[in-house]
C-alpha cells in the first residue's frame, strides 16, 4: 500500500501579530509550521503504516524554505520527501494549486491521498477535494476516524450536528481534521537522520507534465483585488445609565453586532 | 569559529520546546507542591526517544550527539527542573558510563534497554560521610564466588526508587584509598537491595532523592563496570560528562525565569505603565539576558569539546560552575522583579529560585568546580 | 468563456432530512441584494429526495426562481452526485454568481463543483459586493488567523463562486405571498456517481461544558457577591445560549467550580460575547480574555480597569443591570416570534 499526504507550511498564525501602529502584519519572525491539519494527516497516514507496513510519501508545493517542513515529516517517520517548487507556481490560488499538486501526485503510485482539510493560513479547505477532483477520484473531507480494510476505508466524516461512517474504496483522497489524532513529535534521532541520512526529492516545472496556462498566478481564476488589516480595536465606551437605560442600549449593541 | 546551531540543531530547539509546552510545563507545579515524581512526562521522554539522544543507535540510542542531548535538557529544564534532572541523571551518570566502561554484553544487556527508554537509571556515589571528599567510601564489596557482596548505604541518589539500574560505587580494597573502588551495574531487584528514606527537599522537589541500602547485597560478577580500582575513573570520567548535563540545567531554569520574568513586565503594570518602560526594570533585563547567553556558550562549549573528543573537564567545570550562579542570580532577580507576586506560588519563578540552589550544589558543588578549573590551569 | 453569456445569482441551498438550514436562507437574503445591483435574479437551488415542500421556503425568503432536483441518489449528501447534477445546472443556467453556505457540507462540494467547471471559489466570506463599472463580485474574507482581510475576484471566470459562514448574513422577513418561479428538474444521474457507501447516520449533541468552548461568556468576579449572585448571571448565560464564568476571587471563594476561572491561573478564552460583571480587571484575569471579540463590562466603580479592554462599559450595579438586561431580551424575543 502506498499513501501519499499533501502538506504545507503555514506561519504560526496563533502568534501573528498586527503592527499597533501602522495595522499591518508582523511576518518577522513568525515561526512556520506544518499545518496543524496537515500533520493529523501525516499522523494517519504513519498508524496505518505501521498497522500495515503501507510506505509513506509525503509532498508539498512551495518555496525552497518549505524543505523544512519535509525534513519534520521524515522526522517523524515518512518514508520519502517530494519538494514541489518553481517560481512559475508562486501566486497561485487554490485552483493552480491543487491543478499543480495533482500534476506531481499522478508521477506516484497510491492508493490513498490524504491531505489536511485546510490551512491556518489561507482557511479555505479547496485543495484537497480540488485535488480529487483533478485525479477523478472519490473522495471525502472532514474526516475524524478512520480504519483500514482490505481494499478500502471506512472513515468518520464529521458534519455540525452528525456524522457518518462512509465506506470508500481505494484509491481515494480524504481530508483530515486536527481530531483525527494526536500528531507524535519528531525523535531527536528521526530529526538527525532527516538532515543526515535522508534525500528530499525536487521537482520544478521542468519534472512535471502540465499545462502552463493553468498554473501560477496566471492560472488562478482568482485575484486578490486589495487586502487590508483588520480595523484595529476602537476605544470602547463607557456609559453611565439607568439600569433600564443600560439594558435597552446593551440589547440595542448586541443586536447590532448581530449576537441577538 | 561557528557560532550558529545546525540546521538540526534548530530543529531539536523546536522540538524540544513545543513538547516542553504541552508535556512538562502544565505539571511542573503539581510535581513540585506535591513533591510528586512527574512519571506521566518521564514514559512520554522515554517513547519518543529522548532517554538516548546521545547514545549511538546500535546501543538503542538516538544517535544524536552530545549538543543535541545538553539542549534537551536545558529546554525541559525552563519548564520543569525536576524533569530535566530526571533525564540528566539518566543519561549523564545511569547510561553513559555503560558506554564508556562497559563490556559488549553490559551495553547489550543494561545500554540498550536503558537508551531504548525501557529502563531508568541512577547512579550511587554520594554517601553520608563521602560528598566532596569522594575517596571516603565506606560501602564495600567482597567476592564471593561468583557475586560481590555489598554492604554500606548511599544517600542523596536522584531517581531511586523509580530507576531500575544504579550504578554503584564500593571499595573493594579500603587499603589503597581511591583506587581501591570499584563500580557495579545494580539491578533494582537485586538481592539484599532496597530504597531506604527519602529526602524532603528545598527545590527539584519531584525528583525522587532517596537513601540507598545494601545489607548483603549479592551483585553479578559480571556486572562489575570496568576493572576493580577503577571505580574512582569512573566516577570522575562521569561525573565531567554530568557537569554539562547540570550546567544546562541551570542555564534552562535561568532562561525560563527570564522568559517569565518578560512576559511580567510587559503586562504588570504600576504607576500607569507597564513595568517594562522603567529603565530599572530595562537595565535589570539586559543583565539577566546577557548572563544566560555567556553561560549559554560556556555550556555549549563543553558540549562541543566533548563531541569532538576532546579534553573537556575544564570546561565542563567552568560551564557548571558559571551556569549555576547565574541561575541563581537570575532566578532571584525575577522574583524580585515580580514583587509580591513573585513570592507567591501563583508564578513559577519562586519554584525556578528554590530550583536553581541545588545547580550550585550537587554532581560537585560550585567550590568542587573551582579546585577542578584551578588544577587544570595551574598544574 | 463567454463571460456575458452568465447571468443570475444562484444559491445552492442544503438540506438535512429535507429541511433546509438557515444559511441558504441567509444566502437568499444577500443574493436579492447582489441580483438587485445587477438586475438580475435569485435562483435558489435545492437537491434531496422528499424536498416539495421546502420549495415554497426558499420562494418566501426572496428565490424568484427555485430549481429543485429530487432523486434517490440525492437524499443524504454525498459529494459526487451532488457535484455531478450541479455541474450539469451550471451547464444549462449559466449563472454569473453562485455562493453556497461555508458549511462541513458546503465547503466539501464547492470546490469539487469549482474545479468541475473550472472556475474560482473564495471561501468563507464575510462580505459580498458588485464592483460598480464592471459588476464583478468582490468577495471579501478573513486570512492569517483573522488577522487581515482580503477581497478577491474572479475576472475571467464563471461562476464566480463563494461560500459564506452560517450566521454572518441575514435573511429577508418571510412572505409566503411572494410569487416565484418552480423549476422541478429530472437530471440523470450514472450510477457510477455512487462512489462512497454511507454506512451509518449518527446525530451528535453538541454540549459545551467547556468555558473555553462556550460562545458567550457571561463572568463573574468579587462584585457578584456569592453564590445568589451566580444564580443571576447563570439565568441570562442561558438565555442567551452561553455559559457562566469568573475571576479568581470567586473560585478562590468557592462561589463557582474552579473550571469556570479565566485567567492567568486559570483558562484562555475568546468567546464571540464576554460580559464581565462585577469584574475589577486585574491583569492576570484580562490576559484570559482580551482576544474575546466582544466585551461588555459592567462595574459600580468606573475607574476599574477591566473598562480599559471593554468595548461596551456600563457603570453601574450589575444587580440592577442584569435583572433589566433580562427582562429587555424577553421583549426582543416575544418581538421576534411575533415577526414570525
Amino acid at each position: 500500500m502506498k499513501i501519499v499526504v499533501c502538506i504545507k507550511q503555514v506561519p504560526n498564525t496563533s502568534e501573528v501579530k498586527l503592527d499597533p501602529v501602522t495595522g499591518t502584519l508582523i511576518r518577522e519572525g513568525i515561526p512556520s509550521i506544518i499545518n496543524p491539519d496537515d500533520k493529523a494527516g501525516l499522523e494517519a497516514a504513519l498508524r496505518i503504516k505501521e498497522k500495515t507496513g503501507a510506505k509513506v510519501c509525503a509532498i508539498t508545493m512551495g518555496p525552497p524554505q518549505a524543505e523544512k517542513a519535509l525534513r519534520e515529516a521524515l522526522a517523524m517517520g515518512v518514508d520519502e520527501a517530494i519538494l514541489v517548487t518553481d517560481r512559475k507556481f508562486g501566486g497561485a490560488d487554490t485552483w493552480a494549486t491543487s491543478f499543480t499538486l495533482a500534476a506531481a501526485i499522478r508521477k506516484l503510485n497510491y492508493d490513498l491521498i490524504i491531505t489536511g482539510r485546510q490551512a491556518i493560513d489561507g482557511d479555505t479547505a479547496q485543495v484537497g477535494p480540488q485535488i480529487a477532483e483533478h485525479l477523478k477520484l472519490p473522495s471525502v473531507s472532514y474526516v475524524e476516524g478512520i480504519q483500514v480494510k482490505d481494499g478500502h476505508l471506512i472513515v468518520k466524516r464529521q458534519y455540525e450536528d452528525r456524522y457518518h461512517m462512509i465506506k470508500v474504496h481505494f484509491p481515494c483522497l480524504i481530508t483530515a481534521l486536527s481530531e483525527l489524532n494526536e500528531p507524535r513529535y519528531m525523535t531527536p534521532g528521526g530529526v538527525f537522520d532527516a538532515y543526515r541520512e535522508k534525500e528530499i526529492t525536487v521537482w520544478t516545472l521542468e519534472d512535471l507534465d502540465v499545462d502552463r496556462t493553468q498554473i501560477g498566478l496566471k492560472g488562478s481564476p482568482t485575484k486578490v483585488y486589495k487586502s487590508f488589516a483588520k480595523q484595529l480595536k476602537p476605544a470602547g465606551t463607557v456609559l453611565t445609565l439607568d439600569p433600564e437605560e443600560a439594558a435597552s442600549y446593551l440589547v440595542e449593541k448586541l443586536k447590532e453586532k448581530h449576537i441577538l | 569559529m561557528d557560532f550558529f546551531l545546525s540546521q538540526e540543531h534548530e530543529m531539536l530547539r523546536t522540538l524540544y520546546k513545543e513538547f516542553a509546552e504541552r508535556e512538562v510545563k502544565p505539571f511542573a507545579q503539581e510535581v513540585d507542591e506535591e513533591e510528586k515524581f512527574p512519571i506521566e512526562s518521564v514514559k512520554k521522554l522515554q517513547k519518543y526517544g529522548f532517554m538516548g539522544i546521545p547514545f549511538p543507535k546500535q546501543f538503542g540510542g538516538q544517535g544524536a550527539d552530545t549538543l543535541a542531548y545538553i539542549m534537551a535538557i536545558e529546554e525541559l529544564s525552563a519548564a520543569c527542573a525536576t524533569t530535566g534532572v530526571i533525564v540528566s541523571a539518566h543519561t549523564s551518570l545511569g547510561a553513559h558510563p555503560i558506554l564508556e566502561f562497559g563490556t559488549p554484553e553490559q551495553k547489550e544487556k543494561y545500554l540498550k534497554p536503558l537508551a531504548e527508554g525501557k529502563l531508568l537509571g541512577a547512579f550511587a556515589l554520594t554517601e553520608p560521610n563521602a560528598g566532596t571528599d569522594a575517596a571516603g567510601q565506606q560501602t564495600k564489596a567482597v567476592l564471593d564466588g561468583d557475586h560481590y557482596i555489598l554492604n554500606g548505604s548511599k544517600i542523596f541518589i536522584t531517581n531511586a526508587g523509580y530507576a531500575d539500574i544504579y550504578i554503584v560505587m564500593a571499595m573493594t580494597d579500603k587499603s589503597k584509598g581511591t583506587r581501591g573502588i570499584s563500580a557495579f551495574i545494580v539491578e533494582k531487584d537485586s538481592p539484599g537491595f532496597r530504597v531506604g528514606k527519602k529526602e524532603l527537599k528545598m527545590g527539584i522537589r519531584g525528583s525522587s532523592t532517596c537513601e540507598l541500602i545494601f545489607e548483603n547485597c549479592r551483585v553479578p560478577k559480571e556486572n562489575l563496570l570496568s576493572k576493580e580500582g577503577k571505580g574512582f575513573k569512573v566516577a570522575m570520567n562521569t561525573l565531567d560528562g554530568g557537569r554539562i548535563g547540570i550546567a544546562a540545567q541551570a542555564l534552562g531554569i535561568a532562561q525560563g525565569a527570564l522568559d517569565e520574568t518578560i512576559k511580567y513586565v510587559k503586562e504588570r503594570k504600576q504607576f500607569g505603565r507597564s513595568l517594562s518602560k522603567f529603565q530599572i526594570t530595562q537595565f535589570e533585563i539586559a543583565d539577566m539576558c546577557t548572563k544566560i547567553e555567556a553561560a549559554r556558550m560556556l555550556v555549549y562549549k563543553a558540549a562541543c569539546y566533548k563531541d569532538a573528543k576532546k579534553p573537556f573537564g575544564k570546561e565542563a567545570a567552568m560551564a557548571k560552575l558559571f551556569a549555576a550562579e547565574v541561575a541563581m542570580e537570575v532566578t532571584t532577580k525575577a522574583v524580585q522583579l515580580h514583587g509580591g507576586y513573585g513570592y507567591t506560588r501563583d508564578y513559577s519563578v519562586e519554584r525556578m529560585m528554590r530550583d536553581a540552589k541545588i545547580t550550585e550544589i550537587y554532581e560537585g558543588t560550585s567550590e568542587v568546580q573551582k579546585m577542578v578549573i584551578s588544577a587544570n590551569v595551574l598544574n | 468563456m463567454n463571460i456575458e453569456d452568465y447571468k443570475g445569482v444562484f444559491v445552492f441551498v442544503e438540506q438535512v432530512d429535507n429541511v433546509v438550514s438557515n444559511v441558504g436562507l441567509e444566502l437568499i437574503g444577500k443574493a436579492s441584494d447582489l441580483a438587485q445591483q445587477i438586475g438580475t435574479k435569485v435562483t435558489a437551488v435545492l437537491l434531496g429526495k422528499n424536498i416539495e415542500s421546502e420549495y415554497k421556503k426558499l420562494g418566501a425568503y426572496g428565490a424568484d426562481v427555485v430549481v429543485g432536483v429530487a432523486h434517490p441518489m440525492l437524499e443524504i449528501y454525498k459529494t459526487e452526485p451532488y457535484t455531478h447534477v450541479l455541474a450539469e445546472l451550471i451547464k444549462e443556467y449559466k449563472p454569473e454568481i453562485f455562493l453556497f453556505g461555508a458549511t462541513a457540507l458546503g465547503r466539501d462540494l464547492a470546490p469539487r463543483v469549482s474545479s468541475r467547471v473550472q472556475t474560482g471559489l473564495t471561501a468563507d466570506c464575510t462580505v459580498l459586493e458588485i464592483e460598480e463599472e464592471t459588476n464583478h463580485l468582490l468577495a471579501t474574507r478573513p486570512a492569517f488567523g483573522g488577522n487581515v482581510m482580503a477581497t478577491i475576484i474572479c475576472p475571467k471566470h464563471r461562476p464566480q463562486m463563494a461560500t459564506v459562514r452560517p450566521g454572518v448574513m441575514e435573511m429577508r422577513p418571510y412572505d409566503e405571498s411572494r410569487p416565484f418561479e418552480l423549476i422541478q428538474k429530472e437530471i440523470d444521474i450514472p450510477a457510477s456517481c455512487d462512489n462512497v457507501e454511507i454506512l451509518e447516520v449518527v446525530k451528535t449533541k453538541s454540549t459545551s461544558a467547556d468555558i473555553q468552548e462556550a460562545p458567550i461568556l457571561v463572568s463573574g468576579g468579587r462584585g457578584v457577591g456569592g453564590k445568589e449572585g451566580f444564580a443571576l448571571l447563570e439565568q441570562v448565560a442561558s438565555k442567551l445560549g452561553g455559559m457562566v464564568s469568573a475571576s479568581r476571587a470567586c473560585t478562590d471563594e468557592n462561589w463557582i467550580e474552579k473550571d469556570r476561572q479565566v485567567g492567568q491561573t486559570g483558562k484562555t478564552v475568546r468567546p464571540k460575547l464576554y460580559i464581565a460583571c462585577g469584574i475589577s480587571g486585574a491583569i492576570q484575569h484580562v490576559a484570559g480574555m482580551e482576544e474575546s471579540e466582544l466585551i461588555v463590562a459592567i462595574n459600580k466603580d468606573e475607574t476599574a480597569s477591566i473598562f480599559d479592554v471593554a468595548d461596551i462599559g456600563l457603570v453601574g450595579d450589575l444587580h440592577k443591570i442584569l435583572p433589566a438586561f433580562l427582562e429587555e431580551l424577553s421583549k426582543t424575543e416575544h418581538a421576534n416570534s411575533a415577526l414570525k
